[in-house]
């Protein structure tokens, strides 16, 4: 990877974001941020069309267990010209999971969004079809929660009768 | 009166809430309602294929509105085949966890697992040993013709020709003997260790590969012999399910599908990892972004594939460890476990507690499955079992992709289409 690129990507970033470009964490392999929820959007629609991160790979939500700001939702970012990876990160909190939709700017975060609100219950604004992805709808219960049981909660989901003779 | 109310789509007998929403989420997709006063011959209709259909490849279930036999729109359900593997990541050891990733993209178990080892192994900062890195490599070009070739199979088979399918698993048949050989199972391989492969390969599993590897390139070219210029799987083929580059990045596309349209993507020359940077490759690529671009994009990755392994026999060690000697990150060596009681704690404690990642830690590792970018990210809290684990699984953007790549085409393509994209509801549904 090249550092040269990544630093001035960086750069740009925190001039345009300034206080609130919370976290920048360079340990790992990737740069990842953590930017304030409020500017979220302006920041993607930021990072598409000025540093052409034009690839949004994936959105991963995490449940940090803690009495505030309880969630956090990652972005996964990829710019195909400078060849780097960004991960974006807010926190969101659990009175009111609710995040704006980044469909608008990537397409690919329909489904991506879809399964954070499947998986932890987070909402997204404006979402232009904000159903769950893999559990039915009738599924009242956010499984990634962690204090939602590994074994599952009996009768949430009303199954075929298998017993041969029943009425 | 009973028949009816079975079928009704109105009240459906179970997850009446899901089918509800369903059904209203393909009305409103545009946003736009269309009142057609035109159509007196009532071509409208709403078709439903899956999850049971025999040709969406597993339990994809499409939900289709036609206008005469075109697309209008198209909706996906998935989550027929949702276990709940990330949840069950929570509460293992990041070793334990290693099998149930076999049973994600089920057709190239060796990927999935050296996709999550390579993820443990950044986190934990574990170095592999040199000739660990070549079986890893050889292993996975394996499992990438494997699965190319299953899709050829039934993607042809979708078309229309039958004897490809049983051309491809007589193919297969060699390579899952490879990894009997190999890896002591046929299909769900469990090969590769935190910090290495469970075991080297045995003088008949490199005969094995060498053999299939020096008669394989034949093969291949005798099917794009009777294919490439075949009128009825061309015409099948050009211009079904065309998509063009931007398109195709901006809905996320990965994989040989991406490749198709023009964009050289591969994890592999991105961001090379274990020896990929001193291999001679290339990364197939065409323009058309259409399934006959897609077919030439992935037969040739397979004839790569070929050559990767020749090369990396030629590199290989001759001999050297296959797992790192550190029994605070990986098993020891079976010999150790048998012979002496030191041994026999190591292998206690790693399978009790295994790898601990630093406290706090956040990575991200990926690599190029057959299907695409196959990624794990990884938070841990500094115990044996991650914090999260998310997948990022290719099939799941390929599926994404296909509810737009349907739009406007024909009913009588989606089998094809589908064949093309290559999903596998194992890796998409988790």
């Amino acid at each position: 990877m090249n550092t040269d690129t990544r630093d001035s990507i960086l750069q740009d970033i925190s001039e345009f974001l300034g206080d609130d470009l919370l976290e920048v964490s360079l340990e790992q392999t990737y740069p990842l941020l953590r930017i304030s929820r409020n500017k979220l959007y302006e920041t993607c629609r930021f990072l598409k069309n000025t540093l052409h991160f034009i690839y949004l790979n994936e959105i991963i939500g995490a449940d940090r267990f803690t009495s505030e700001d309880r969630f956090e939702v990652i972005y996964h970012l990829i710019s195909l010209r400078d060849r780097q990876r960004i991960f974006v990160k807010v926190y969101v909190d659990e009175e009111e999971p609710l995040l704006p939709t980044v469909t608008h700017i990537w397409k690919s975060a329909n489904w991506n969004e879809r399964e954070v609100y499947d998986m932890f219950g987070i909402r997204f604004e404006d979402h232009p079809d904000l159903r769950r992805i893999f559990l039915p709808e009738d599924f009242k219960y956010y499984p990634l929660r962690k204090e939602f049981p590994l074994l599952g909660v009996p009768g949430s989901l009303e199954m075929p009768n298998t017993t041969p003779d029943h009425d | 009166m009973q028949f009816e109310k079975q079928i009704s789509k109105k009240k459906p007998t179970y997850f009446r809430e899901h089918q509800e929403a369903l059904y209203k989420s393909l009305e409103d997709k545009h946003a736009t309602v269309e009142i057609d006063k035109s159509d007196p011959l009532a071509t409208r209709m709403t078709l439903n294929m899956g999850p049971q259909h025999p040709a969406t490849h597993g339990v994809l279930r499409v939900l289709m509105e036609l206008d005469g036999e075109v697309i209008t729109k198209c909706r996906l359900d998935t989550g027929y085949l949702h276990r709940g593997i990330e949840k069950m990541a929570e509460n293992k050891t990041y070793q334990e966890f290693m099998p149930y990733t076999d049973r994600m993209d089920y057709l190239s178990p060796y990927s999935n697992n050296v996709a999550l080892c390579m993820a443990v192994e950044r986190i934990a900062n574990i170095e592999i040993p040199e000739r660990a890195s070549y079986i890893r490599m050889i292993c996975c070009e394996l499992a990438r013709i494997s699965s190319h070739l299953l899709w050829l199979g039934t993607m042809i088979m979708d078309a229309g020709a039958l004897s490809y399918f049983l051309w491809t698993f007589r193919e297969r048949e060699k390579i899952y003997d490879i990894f009997d050989d190999v890896a002591g199972h046929r299909f769900t391989v469990s090969h590769s260790r935190i910090g290495g492969v469970n075991n080297d390969f045995t003088p008949v599993a490199v005969e094995k590969i060498r053999k299939f590897v020096k008669e394989f390139p034949d093969e291949l070219r005798g099917w794009h012999k009777t294919l490439d210029r075949n009128r009825i799987f061309v015409d099948r083929n050009n211009g079904v399910g065309a998509i063009d580059h931007e398109e195709a990045i901006a809905i996320g596309l990965a994989g040989p599908s991406l490749r198709a349209t023009g964009i050289a993507y591969d994890i592999r020359t991105f961001e090379p990892y274990l020896h990929y940077d001193e291999m001679d490759f290339t990364v197939p690529t065409r323009t058309e972004g259409d399934n006959l671009a897609r077919y030439y994009c992935r037969m040739e990755e397979m004839a790569e594939s070929i050559r990767i392994i020749e090369q990396c026999f030629d590199k290989m060690p001759k001999k050297g460890p296959i797992r790192v000697d550190d029994a605070k990150k990986s098993y020891p060596s079976k010999d150790e476990v048998y012979y002496s009681m030191e041994g026999l704690i190591h292998d206690f404690m790693m399978t009790d507690t295994g790898v601990c990642p630093p406290a706090g830690a956040e990575s991200y590792h990926a690599i190029e499955a057959p299907k695409g970018e196959l990624g794990f990210y990884i938070q841990s809290d500094g115990t044996g079992h991650p914090w999260r684990l998310k997948i990022n699984s290719p099939s799941f953007s390929n599926l994404q992709g296909l509810e737009t790549v349907l739009d406007g085409e024909m009913v009588a393509d989606t089998v094809v289409i589908i064949g093309g994209m290559d999903p596998v509801m194992g890796d998409s549904d988790k």
